[in-house]
């Protein structure tokens, strides 16, 4: 048992990295990459959301979206499926509410530095797709749980060290029309290209 | 030749300076030495960094030059066919297909190496040289590795025109945009050959394109291994030398480990790079070795056999230790071996989409040099930090 959840924690952050096979949350990606320490801080958060939204999601869905699922309170037939964006977002929201506050009181050093991409974690397309996922995938909530800190694992890595080649490249003579995030897409790329090194891993 | 300089320093020829420069120093000696650049850490000339590497990879490319013939003259008189132009040529000159003859194999071997040398040189010198021009840089000497290398790497089947457009991506996208050579972040040669392994795998990978005849299936050692249908045809000393198929250049244990002496006596190559990434590889393929499966046979293949199977030593000596795109602080470098060696052994055994893992595992760690040298450098600062605050 202990077995296949870290086969499903390998496979979350390397094999179905966030950003890196799907693409996602590349704005974050992008804007957050410049410095490590930012990066660092942005990747502990999505962590943190991750593992709080994805298992809470999922009682949500298991307990009260899911067909049938309001068995419980009498109501055999319901379907509240077309509940669930809107719940999985509410949630999400709620938490990065609660984890903005957190910061603010304890690390307004981090807080400062990552600015308004705090806020946006909301909206983040890894936080909604970890939630999307796990109930296209039938995760139970362990596997769930285990689902939301790997893929929060793989993008924070991913972020950091897309920030390190960044930092690195600041000493590169890249072409005035390639700045910025031109050479900073050219970058993702290539290391995409890097990590199709897991694609096909079955575990 | 001095005198013509002034047309290029002044007069109307000024912007095909690095044109001039580059042609000067190819044929006569410089005097300058490197002046700047993200890999400068010492005071050693880049020229001449870069001439030691290719120095260290002959024995690389007569073992090509003789392999690629053998393993071919090999198939032909076992009954394949050949009707390539190759052999036309063969024919023609009467030098005949006997695999126990090396000057026969030889003549086979560079007649399929030299014309994709010659196209990646032709073809990667075009984009370095037009950057170049354009914009006001020296053509550098790191080309003459990376298109040295790149050959080396490829299956003597590989069409020409995959040649010029792989080594094309690897120079332009893989360095120039980086701003040439000691600003890129990946090896240009592995990025060149991971862009044709991706988009072309038909003629890069599987079983028919490793010996240079029509249409033969000839498994490396590698599929041997993985696959419980297929016998193992090669003894452990045929590997190590060189006479199994595969890449043209990277067979043979034996002629990268005669360039890894090179590239160490002459400090050039990082021995830390090679020993640590040795390391890593025998530390996981005997983890695998005691854990044991009874589907995947790859979990029984030894560390003997992992050292001489695919491009594991090619890549560990000539493209890890890339002084560029590799770690620079010496407790990054013995981590960025390590795991390089086990990511190899970990593709090799668990990924049953690529049968060999050593390009990609070097292209990852490459990915996350910069992150371990920080670290490394983190450590560093907060140690000698604890030890100021004691005293």
């Amino acid at each position: 048992m202990f077995e296949y959840y870290l086969s499903l924690f390998i496979k979350s952050i390397f094999v179905e990295n966030m950003a890196l096979a799907f693409f996602l949350g590349m704005c974050s990606f992008l804007a957050i990459s410049k410095r490590v320490e930012a990066a660092f801080g942005l990747g502990i958060a999505v962590i943190v959301v991750q593992a709080i939204t994805v298992p809470v999601n999922n009682l949500i869905y298991t307990a009260i979206i899911k067909k049938g699922a309001l068995t419980w309170a009498g109501l055999p037939d319901v379907d509240l499926t077309f509940l669930g964006l809107i719940s999985y977002i509410g949630v999400i929201a709620a938490m990065v509410q609660i984890l903005e506050m957190l910061l603010d009181r304890f690390f307004p050093k981090l807080y400062n530095s990552l600015g308004i991409f705090l806020p946006l974690i909301t909206v983040n397309c890894i936080v909604l797709a970890g939630s999307l996922f796990m109930v296209e995938r039938n995760y139970t909530f362990a596997e769930s749980a285990v689902f939301g800190v790997g893929s929060g694992t793989g993008f924070a890595l991913a972020l950091i060290a897309l920030a390190g080649v960044r930092e690195k490249m600041r000493y590169s003579n890249v072409p005035a029309g390639l700045r910025g995030l031109g050479i900073t897409f050219i970058t993702v790329g290539l290391m995409a290209i890097a990590f199709m090194l897991f694609s096909g891993i079955q575990l | 030749m001095d005198k013509q300089e002034r047309h290029f320093t002044e007069g109307k020829l000024k912007s095909l300076y690095p044109l001039w420069e580059a042609i000067d120093s190819f044929i006569y000696s410089t005097g300058a030495t490197t002046k700047s650049g993200a890999h400068i850490r010492d005071a050693m000339d880049l020229k001449r960094m870069m001439m030691m590497v290719v120095y260290a990879l002959i024995p690389a490319v007569f073992m090509a030059l003789y392999n690629t013939g053998y393993q071919a003259n090999l198939a032909i008189a076992a009954g394949a066919a050949s009707s390539t132009w190759q052999a036309d040529v063969l024919r023609f000159l009467n030098i005949g297909f006997n695999p126990a003859d090396i000057w026969a194999c030889m003549v086979h071997g560079a007649l399929y190496f030299f014309p994709v040398y010659i196209i990646t040189l032709a073809a990667g010198g075009f984009w370095e040289v037009l950057f170049a021009v354009v914009r006001k840089h020296e053509v550098a000497e790191g080309f003459l590795v990376t298109s040295l290398l790149f050959p080396l790497i490829l299956p003597p089947t590989i069409p020409y025109w995959q040649v010029v457009i792989g080594i094309s991506f690897g120079v332009v996208i893989g360095k120039e945009v980086f701003g040439g050579v000691g600003m890129n972040i990946l090896n240009p040669a592995l990025t060149a050959r991971a862009f044709l392994f991706f988009a072309y795998p038909a003629q890069i990978s599987g079983d028919k394109v490793w010996v240079a005849v029509d249409g033969l299936s000839q498994p490396t050692v590698l599929a041997q291994m993985a696959d419980p249908l297929l016998e193992m045809t090669y003894s452990w000393k045929d590997a190590f030398l060189g006479f199994i198929p595969g890449s043209m250049g990277e067979t043979s244990t034996l002629a990268c480990l005669i360039g890894a002496l090179i590239l160490i006596i002459s400090k050039v190559g990082s021995w830390r790079i090679m020993l640590s990434t040795l390391i890593g590889m025998v530390a996981m393929s005997s983890l695998f070795n005691f854990i044991g499966s009874s589907t995947n046979p790859m979990f029984q293949v030894t560390p003997l056999w992992h050292l001489v199977a695919g491009g594991f030593a090619f890549g560990a000596v000539f493209m890890a230790t890339d002084p560029v795109s590799a770690t620079a602080t010496e407790t990054g470098k013995w981590i960025y071996g390590f795991l390089i060696g086990i990511l190899v052994v970990l593709v090799r055994v668990v990924n049953p989409a690529f049968p060999e893992g050593m390009m990609l595992a070097i292209l990852f760690m490459n990915v996350f040099a910069p992150i371990i040298d920080r670290l490394v450098m983190n450590a560093n600062i907060k140690r000698r930090l604890a030890r100021h605050a004691v005293q």
